[in-house]
């Protein structure tokens, strides 16, 4: 029986192909499986000697892959949102130049964002603002009101009933938090996103958590990447979408792999992926982006209502810093996961007897009670590391030295360790102050 | 001793090629992995970064919090398992052969597909809460926290309990139990005394793979948002930081330390006694009557369990049809649109998975029958050593051994072509081999342990040669185990997501998990992802009916 079944293992193994054949075009892209098979599907059906082979990976993998194959074995295209991903790829020299495959139709800048590289080595290919999600059934079943802004998600009323991700684990979380952090400030910008964080229900571990959650009613309101939002809404979930005034609009980028084996076939992907037939792709209801043509290049496909990324641009406050974005990326993910993440139950306790503290306040005000709160709100919601410690040149640097260095791993674990008790005391300090003061205000 | 004269050529070749295997595909790739946790920036030893892991209070909390998971895991699945086992094996009872497959088939199901399937059934808004809350006011909170993790960990691994028990329950000779019972031994008292005891092979082995597959587990967790546990932790690092960070690399490290020693601490409490018996039972044991309120209470408790086991499929399954399914107790409307997706972007991935999942647990079987063999039947030297270096695979979170491919195999191509080693799938195929090969080699052992030894030496006794004593009647005698070797192994590399992740060269080499996986990264993707998942389940599932058809069929002869 043994031998049969070698046999018939034998036979399966000659007659399938180990690996993809010569003439493919490889693809490494964090986009879902949708946009991907759409593309996929038009741009095979257009070139039919050309087979487009998918590789999913998420942004940061994406790059230690690229960067660990020898020249000659690498993927083709790269296509991601973060343009963070996109420089340290240039950096490490790992781009040809793509910008004679440019749309001309397409205008130079969004906001006073350039919408293709200025140095020609990876093109904008969609355009994403960040905002807010929300599930209608859930916000009426629980009696919570239509979020519009930022700050309206700090308060009482969405206790529990919010959902983020981490900068840490998706690059679109993190352009949202750094969005909000050059938005708002350092200072107020942390604040903001603390009182956010305690609010919320999860922190989820894939960014596509968070409007997954949304769409089946897990979560009230997230804070979400457009298309996630848009998509959900156009494929008939409950959901709504709105971006508030700080936002910011950002083009999504494709690039040309260095030393892959089929540059001349990945170049007409690139191009197509592009032109107006491959803009029109974005429109699809499942994939639900925004092109980076204007709607009336368009060909009179743009549904209804559809949101102009070059209208909300006008209006966005935010304009996009993408080198303070990468001079702090790692800081900004550390942070976030050690005060955020990691303690996020003792955040939204702290949260929790917040509220309450100031509810009964509201009831039966107490001055020495609302001293209490106020500190106690200080307690929670300052940030671990200030502002000019988040701008200091050393500082940032050792968050990018080698971390393979025993002795700057364990500054910085120090570090990090440091940050995560200080977190907790502070959120049990807080809450002790806010007990205290709910309790004057019996 | 004259052990090493006695050991045949033919035990020294097998474990000649036992030991290349897992030297080349288990033991290089972690010890790259150690490396990284042990070297300084130049090379040099040291053990700096393991200072400072212990220096976080977040590791430290991390880790009890993975104890404590992984502990309580393995007593509620034991709870859910055990009676389910003692019943169908022992008793007259309808519906047996439906609950033992019904009973593996939480495996069958990538855990954080369960996940995902739990919280539309038993989350916040998931349909028992929305009901509870509409009715009687009042919401249970069972997927939050800790609890939720272990609560979603029972119900998905009880099965190995099970499976081991199963098998080692039906390999009881029946003599002892009607030897107990013509001495006046009736009820728990016959169970506790006489028939768990001899069992107790089989529910160790199912119950310390309970432990080690959830405190290696990454995909629940993180599905459910608890992070302060030590796997998450290490992926959450190596993705974060980068491959260089060597914190995950020390995580990686302490995981499969930790891992092991429970391994270790299992085989220790069998270590010395005697489990054999003579006959192989089954057949031969008259099965007993439950009496009326007896019936009641089983039929009762494994109504519940089902119920509970069956949830996240049954919520698969809805989800693979609804239309829209937001904050309602059922979705809004039915389509069948997304099995139409599923089989024209993804029929490659149903392949796939036959292919590789056939492959890996063709290749456990064989090593793990080799291994046990050689562990149980001869004098070899260090033939312990290969046991428990086998087991160790357990040991290795999917995502470490993944890794270690990359570094160990970079750069190598398929001799005679220029195509790179690591852009194939023969890894995927090898790594699932490594992974589920400690499940097989448990079924073997505890198949070839239950085996008296007299029975060889009966044939050997009569002319047979060794060769043909092992194929006529090791072999044979050992099937059943066997096949549950490759069922177990099997089915659950058909779910393993971890090592896929990072092997994965191309869309197109991606078996049904990934496919899955990537199906539910995507916003309009869950229905398809659902539709998917049903599909494994179902092929799995006929799978472990055959299995289990040919497994009656045997012991019947």
């Amino acid at each position: 029986m043994k031998s049969t079944l070698l046999a018939g293992a034998a036979v399966l193994l000659a007659a399938l192909p180990l690996a993809a054949a010569a003439g493919t075009v490889t693809v490494v892209t964090s986009f879902p499986k949708e946009l991907t098979q759409a593309y996929k599907t038009a741009f095979e059906k257009a070139n039919p000697t050309i087979k487009l082979e998918i590789l999913n990976k998420n942004t940061v993998q994406g790059i230690a892959y690229v960067r660990e194959l020898p020249v000659g074995q690498r993927p083709e295209v790269f296509w991601a949102s973060a343009p963070d991903a996109f420089e340290v790829l240039a950096g490490l020299s790992l781009l040809e130049p793509v910008g004679d495959l440019a749309n001309k139709a397409a205008p130079q800048k969004v906001g006073n964002y350039p919408i293709n590289n200025p140095q020609g080595l990876y093109l904008g290919q969609a355009l994403a603002g960040y905002g807010l999600m929300w599930n209608t059934r859930y916000l009426q079943a629980n009696k919570v009101p239509v979020p519009r802004e930022w700050a309206d998600l700090t308060k009482a009323a969405y206790f529990g009933h919010v959902a983020m991700s981490s900068p840490s684990r998706s690059g679109t979380t993190h352009l949202t938090v750094e969005t909000l952090l050059q938005g708002e400030g350092w200072e107020k910008g942390w604040r903001q996103l603390l009182e956010i964080a305690g609010n919320s229900a999860a922190v989820t571990e894939r960014s596509f958590g968070v409007p997954d959650g949304v769409n089946n009613g897990q979560f009230g309101v997230g804070l979400v990447i457009d298309f996630f939002g848009l998509a959900g809404k156009y494929s008939g979930f409950p959901v709504e979408f709105h971006y508030p005034s700080v936002t910011a609009v950002v083009p999504a980028n494709i690039g040309l792999v260095a030393g892959a084996k089929n540059p001349a076939e990945a170049k007409k992907f690139i191009a197509f992926s592009v032109s107006q037939e491959g803009q029109q792709l974005l429109l699809d209801p499942k994939i639900s982006r925004l092109p980076i043509l204007p709607p009336e290049q368009l060909g009179g496909k743009v549904p209804a209502g559809y949101p102009n990324a070059f209208e909300i641009a006008k209006r966005a406050k935010v304009h996009f810093d993408s080198d303070l974005s990468e001079a702090r990326y790692n800081v900004v993910s550390a942070l976030f996961d050690q005060a955020i993440t990691f303690r996020l139950k003792e955040l939204q306790a702290a949260t929790k007897a917040i509220h309450d503290a100031e509810a009964a306040l509201a009831k039966k005000p107490n001055a020495q009670g609302a001293a209490l709160v106020k500190q106690a709100r200080d307690a929670a919601f300052s940030p671990v590391v200030g502002p000019q410690m988040a701008g200091d040149k050393n500082f940032l640097a050792l968050f990018a030295a080698n971390k393979k260095s025993a002795d700057v791993n364990k500054q910085v674990t120090g570090l990090e360790d440091r940050w995560n008790a200080a977190a907790r005391e502070q959120y049990a300090k807080a809450r002790t102050l806010a007990e205290q003061a709910g309790a004057l205000a019996r | 001793l004259t052990a090493l004269g006695s050991v045949r050529p033919g035990a020294w070749l097998a474990a000649a090629l036992v030991l290349a295997f897992l030297l080349l595909f288990l033991v290089a790739p972690v010890a790259t992995v150690f490396v990284a946790a042990f070297a300084d920036a130049d090379g040099t030893p040291t053990l700096g970064h393991v200072a400072a892991f212990f220096s976080q209070g977040l590791m430290r909390e991390a880790f009890w919090n993975s104890l404590w998971v992984a502990s309580a895991s393995a007593f509620f699945a034991s709870l859910i398992a055990v009676p389910l086992a003692y019943l169908t094996v022992r008793f007259r009872f309808r519906g047996a052969l439906a609950i033992q497959t019904l009973g593996v088939l939480p495996l069958v199901m990538p855990p954080f597909v369960g996940a995902v399937a739990l919280q539309l059934v038993f989350g916040r808004s998931g349909t028992v809460n929305l009901l509870l809350n509409e009715w009687l006011g009042f919401t249970v909170p069972v997927m939050e926290g800790l609890a939720g993790v272990v609560f979603v960990e029972s119900i998905h691994y009880f099965p190995f309990v099970l499976l081991n028990l199963t098998v080692a329950l039906r390999n009881i000779d029946g003599a002892m139990e009607e030897a107990a019972q013509n001495l006046g031994c009736r009820g728990f008292r016959l169970f506790r005394r006489v028939v768990f005891p001899l069992a107790l092979p089989g529910f160790v082995a199912g119950a310390s793979l309970v432990f080690v597959k959830v405190f290696d587990d990454l995909g629940t967790p993180l599905v459910m948002g608890q992070t302060n546990l030590l796997a998450p932790q290490a992926y959450l690092r190596i993705t974060r930081v980068g491959l260089e960070d060597p914190l995950g690399y020390v995580t990686s490290v302490i995981l499969v330390l930790f891992s092991v020693l429970a391994m270790a601490l299992a085989a220790r409490t069998l270590k010395g006694r005697d489990f054999a018996t003579l006959q192989k039972g089954g057949a031969g044991l008259a099965k007993r009557r439950l009496t009326p309120w007896q019936s009641v209470l089983a039929y009762g408790w494994i109504a519940l369990v089902l119920v509970v086991t069956l949830a996240p499929h049954a919520g698969v399954l809805l989800l693979s049809f609804a239309s829209v399914w937001s904050f309602s107790p059922l979705p809004d409307g039915y389509t069948l649109a997304h099995y139409e997706t599923v089989f024209r972007d993804s029929a490659g991935t149903i392949r796939n998975t036959l292919l590789y999942c056939g492959i890996a647990a063709g290749l456990d079987v064989a090593i793990g029958a080799a291994i046990a063999y050689l562990m149980l039947r001869t004098n070899l030297p260090g033939r312990r050593a290969l046991d428990g270096l086998a087991t160790a695979a357990l040991a290795v979170p999917g995502i470490v051994l993944a890794i270690g491919y990359l570094r160990v195999f970079q750069g190598v191509t398929i001799p005679g072509t220029d195509t790179l080693l690591t852009s194939t799938w023969l890894l995927i195929a090898i790594a699932y081999a490594v992974r589920r090969l400690p499940y097989a080699l448990r079924s073997c052992v505890a198949a070839l342990q239950q085996l008296h030894v007299s029975l060889e030496e009966a044939a050997e006794s009569l002319g047979a040669t060794k060769a043909r004593t092992v194929r006529r009647i090791v072999l044979p005698l050992m099937a059943g185990g066997l096949l549950a070797g490759f069922v177990t192994s099997f089915i659950t590399a058909a779910v393993e997501l971890s090592a896929t992740i990072l092997l994965v060269s191309a869309d197109s080499q991606a078996p049904m998990s990934y496919g899955i996986y990537l199906y539910l990264q995507s916003v309009a993707g869950r229905g398809p992802g659902a539709a998917l998942g049903v599909l494994a389940i179902a092929v799995v599932a006929v799978g472990t009916w055959i299995s289990h058809v040919v497994v009656e069929r045997t012991q019947r002869r």
